[in-house]
């Protein structure tokens, strides 16, 4: 077997969880791929986060169940420690099946938002924000450069907009819609970003309806020789 | 408490991998470990990187832990397997207090401990990825000894992991005697942890020295180390040679 052990896995997607003064700030593409075609252009990936869509909803779906068991006997909400905890459970002991990198973030009333990036292998790691997905490789640059602790909600959700934006620039694998899910003492709002009304990016055009509207906005000029 | 998600692998009878998980690779690694043993116990560092292939994805985590009152343990390799080691050493230092009788958990049982555990799962083809480095200090004497993903296990007066291996051990041999002051000892192992961030490529600079006495273990704030690129030479080193490098 060709063990290229310095090529990470990379799944086909971008997902995103930042910290912010007061909660959380969750952020995925749309794009699932079967090979080169794109199987669903507007998927939701962020339910309790998945990736890599069959692996991680299996996870999610355990996860779910002891999660409610667990509220249950606590006679509370669980918090954001103990999912990232049994979602590491899952991910640590079934690491040779798994191929799916996760992002849990929540709210709860101990420690605020909290984000825990439990990449392949099933490691836990507590991080102010976390990137993944094969997307996630254009990202580290520049979420060295623009993270900042202490946003304002807003602030945060245009962050990972961006950034997700940037990601689905650049990735092939990435595409469709910016899904973000803003987590707080509040509650949880979905909130929904077309392709289409995001900013552009290098070498990318305004769309339009058709060249027509081009030529005639235009007076027709005469072409070069 | 473990839940392993039921997988059909097919027939054990005729099918050699039903049945059986192996860890097969490494993801999230952490590169080396140096410690000494010096006058009142010993000395440990670590960078604070894990690493995903090429990519040096973690700079925050913490590799030297403490364990019990008296011994401190840092580990390469894979991060999930050192946080799974971890929750068994929580284990055994709970059922260590639970008996309550005064005694507890020198280094010397800690490594044996971990030794055992190594080695088993190296025969069952399932090896926690890791090399260990567990160093205390019980009753005055100090103790430092290092374990490796397939069971090696041995003491000596100063350790080192990974690429610490081939570039540290010689500054060791070189330098380390009995009795090396605080302020000695943390020289050394900067020297170490120096050369380690010019030439191993999944060194990050971002470090913490770990200390381990009779009082106890404390672990540093992470710093960073400063750099020399001064050299004459790389100004322009192909001066002389245009095309080379």
């Amino acid at each position: 077997m060709d063990l290229n052990l310095d090529a990470p896995h990379s799944m086909g997607t971008t997902i995103i969880g930042v910290t912010y003064n007061g909660g959380v700030v969750l952020g995925a593409d749309s794009r699932t791929s079967t090979g080169m075609y794109v199987a669903n252009r507007a998927s939701d990936k962020i339910t309790q986060l998945t990736d890599n869509a069959a692996d991680s909803q299996v996870v999610s779906d355990y996860v779910r169940y002891f999660l409610h068991q667990h509220t249950i006997q606590l006679g509370q909400p669980a918090t954001v420690k103990v999912s990232a905890n049994l979602i590491r459970m899952l991910a640590y002991n079934n690491k040779n099946m798994l191929q799916t990198g996760l992002i849990v973030g929540g709210w709860d009333k101990y420690e605020g938002g909290k984000i825990y990036g439990i990449p392949l292998g099933g490691t836990v790691v507590e991080q102010p924000f976390a990137i993944g997905g094969s997307g996630s490789s254009y990202l580290y640059g520049f979420f060295d450069q623009a993270w900042k602790e202490n946003m304002t909600k807003e602030e945060a959700e245009q962050l990972v907009v961006k950034a997700v934006s940037l990601a689905i620039a650049r990735d092939g694998a990435s595409g469709g819609v910016v899904r973000t899910v803003i987590i707080n003492s509040e509650g949880v709002t979905r909130n929904f970003y077309p392709g289409d009304k995001l900013q552009l990016w290098h070498e990318e055009l305004e769309p339009q309806n058709s060249l027509l509207d081009i030529l005639n906005a235009a007076g027709p000029e005469p072409m070069a020789i | 408490m473990t839940f392993t998600i039921p997988i059909d692998n097919g027939d054990a009878l005729k099918n050699a991998e039903a049945d059986s998980q192996r860890t097969l690779y490494p993801y999230v690694t952490g590169t080396s470990i140096v410690a000494i043993k010096y006058k009142d116990g010993v000395l440990m560092a670590s960078d604070m990187g894990g690493s995903y292939g090429s990519t040096l994805r973690y700079k925050n985590i913490e590799r030297m832990k403490a364990i019990g009152k008296h011994s401190l343990l840092g580990a390469s390799g894979e991060i999930s397997d050192f946080q799974e080691i971890l929750r068994y050493l929580d284990e055994l230092v709970l059922n260590d207090n639970m008996w309550d009788d005064g005694n507890s958990l020198g280094p010397k049982e800690v490594h044996n401990y971990l030794t055992r555990v190594m080695y088993n799962r190296r025969n069952k083809f399932n090896p926690l990825w890791n090399t260990l480095v567990l160093g205390g200090v019980k009753n005055g004497e100090s103790y430092l000894g290092m374990v490796s993903m397939i069971g090696v296990s041995f003491e000596d007066n100063h350790v080192a992991t990974g690429f610490g291996n081939h570039l540290a051990r010689p500054i060791l041999r070189d330098e380390w005697h009995a009795d090396l002051s605080f302020e000695e000892g943390v020289k050394l192992l900067e020297k170490c942890m120096r050369v380690l961030l010019y030439r191993d490529r999944s060194a990050i600079n971002k470090l913490q020295i770990a200390k381990i006495t009779e009082e106890g273990v404390t672990v540093s704030q992470p710093y960073s180390l400063k750099t020399f690129w001064e050299f004459k030479a790389f100004n322009n080193p192909t001066a002389g040679a245009e095309g080379s490098w």
